[in-house]
């Protein structure tokens, strides 16, 4: 008996309004400092990062990513101390990544107050972590990054996407289509999906691979890299079929705040926050 | 003597949920526990719940801690959050596995083939975002929360309740679904207060002012 019938005699009389599309703004740490790179290197200094968490849930941001850029072990406790912190004042979902290798280090992360953990490397390497983590914690708070960077194909000589790790210096071979299917099966929750090539260009986000990714997989896909405008975020969604779209420098150095960039949608007919 | 009880049956993170409740009730007493005593001395109990249904029943029993969950669903003010929910009900197809059968109903996966919303878009499972979440029924725990106010969701399952007279509220994806159920001192909702912002907030601060009995 589903649908319950008592339910669509309420709706009948409320019309249809649905999941809102997530702005996520990205705060990549470094020495317990936020920066911003272009194309993974050059790094400049954007502040403090439990400042920067504030002011970003006061403009309405829907989640937040950390992310652990240099993820050595002594940056470790750096980074676990940024998650408690700001998970005691700040009350919407939390992602952090970088440099998770193992289960204790998931355990570790949300046991600082992390929401969801992310995995990139690690997760190449060894593909049976994301089982691991998914079966233990629940599928719900494992994310997965992708770096991906287009390749040509020389077998079928059109452009693919491979997947990087290592923080983008290392190829794996993998197609990223493929992979995302593999950690969907694996148990992954959702998949961070970042373009090499577009990361800090601001030429917009990698339509194609975005597109390509979400309509291949159930999991919501954050799509990431790119993002110089407005419109970029605006496309994401609907060019790229993304269900939330990520970006740092636009946010971090006050080019627009989220609610600005949440009316934009908005106006643009996608169902947001506000 | 603890105010609030947060039973922890070693399903992952419960951190998020004592700060947002520290930060609503400052003076008051909160504890993550698993000691069933605890439970049963505590004034409120709150039932967060992550991950698989199977592991959250099986971690349940294991520690002791089913009986005075039962017993605190009869007759102390009971929030659940999520599985908290889920677990409220007869059954979960989610491992085939018997919840607690404290209501009726029965705990569903989103099916992959209804999965399409009104402009033939795909929609993605886990249910996982901000949705609207519209109130049916008035209740201390709507208290100063807009009818539609948006609450952070994270779930492939949704529960199915046969009985619409404990319904509190209800989500679209795509097709409606109980996200809210209220009956006497039960209170238990399927998206995570303690990860929604203002919205989440209040309705945690009205569960600590709560007193059933004397209105709904």
């Amino acid at each position: 008996m589903f649908p319950p019938s008592f339910l669509f005699d309420i709706v009948k009389v409320s019309g249809f309004m649905g999941l809102a599309k997530r702005i996520i703004p990205c705060l990549d740490v470094n020495n317990g400092r936020v920066v911003k790179g272009v194309n993974f290197v050059s790094l400049r200094d954007a502040g403090n990062p439990v400042e920067i968490a504030h002011r970003y849930d006061e403009q309405g941001a829907d989640e937040l990513v950390f992310l652990d850029i240099t993820a050595s072990s002594d940056n470790r406790d750096l980074i676990l101390h940024i998650v408690e912190e700001v998970a005691a004042q700040v009350f919407i979902p939390l992602t952090v990544g970088g440099g998770v290798r193992k289960v204790d280090d998931v355990r570790r992360l949300l046991n600082a107050g992390a929401d969801k953990v992310s995995v990139n490397t690690s997760a190449v390497l060894n593909p049976q972590l994301v089982e691991d983590a998914a079966s233990h914690y629940g599928s719900q708070c494992i994310v997965v990054a992708i770096d991906a960077k287009q390749v040509m194909d020389d077998k079928h000589n059109s452009p693919r996407w491979e997947v990087f790790t290592h923080g983008g210096r290392n190829a794996t071979g993998l197609d990223a289509i493929e992979w995302a299917k593999k950690i969907q099966a694996l148990g992954a929750g959702e998949i961070l999906l970042t373009s090499m090539d577009r990361d800090g260009t601001r030429h917009g986000f990698d339509l194609a691979l975005t597109r390509a990714i979400s309509d291949a997989v159930d999991l919501p896909v954050i799509a990431s890299g790119g993002v110089g405008s407005l419109d970029h975020l605006v496309e994401g969604i609907l060019q790229g079929h993304a269900d939330a779209v990520l970006a740092a420098s636009i946010f971090h150095y006050g080019q627009h705040t989220i609610q600005e960039a949440k009316r934009y949608l908005a106006k643009h007919g996608i169902e947001v926050r506000l | 003597m603890t105010d609030i009880a947060i039973v922890d049956y070693g399903m992952g993170n419960l951190r998020s949920v004592s700060k947002a409740l520290e930060h609503v009730a400052p003076t008051a007493s909160i504890v993550v526990t698993s000691d069933p005593a605890i439970v049963q001395k505590a004034s409120r109990v709150v039932v967060p719940g992550q991950g698989a249904m199977p592991n959250c029943m099986r971690e349940l029993t294991s520690h002791g801690l089913k009986d005075v969950v039962l017993e605190a669903a009869r007759n102390k003010p009971f929030l659940g959050i999520c599985l908290g929910l889920q677990m409220l009900f007869d059954e979960s197809e989610e491992g085939n596995v018997k919840g607690l059968g404290i209501l009726p109903g029965k705990v569903r996966h989103f099916s992959h083939d209804a999965m399409i919303d009104s402009d033939r878009n795909k929609l993605k499972v886990p249910h996982m975002g901000w949705n609207q979440v519209h109130q049916t029924i008035q209740h201390s725990l709507w208290k100063g929360i807009d009818s539609d106010a948006r609450f952070y969701f994270v779930h492939s399952y949704y529960v199915e309740a046969i009985n619409p007279e404990i319904t509190a509220a209800y989500t679209l994806y795509p097709t409606p679904f109980t996200c809210a159920i209220a009956k006497d001192n039960i209170f238990a909702v399927q998206f995570h207060p303690e990860k929604s912002q203002l919205a989440g907030l209040t309705l945690l601060s009205n569960f600590t002012k709560w007193e059933p009995h004397s209105s709904r």
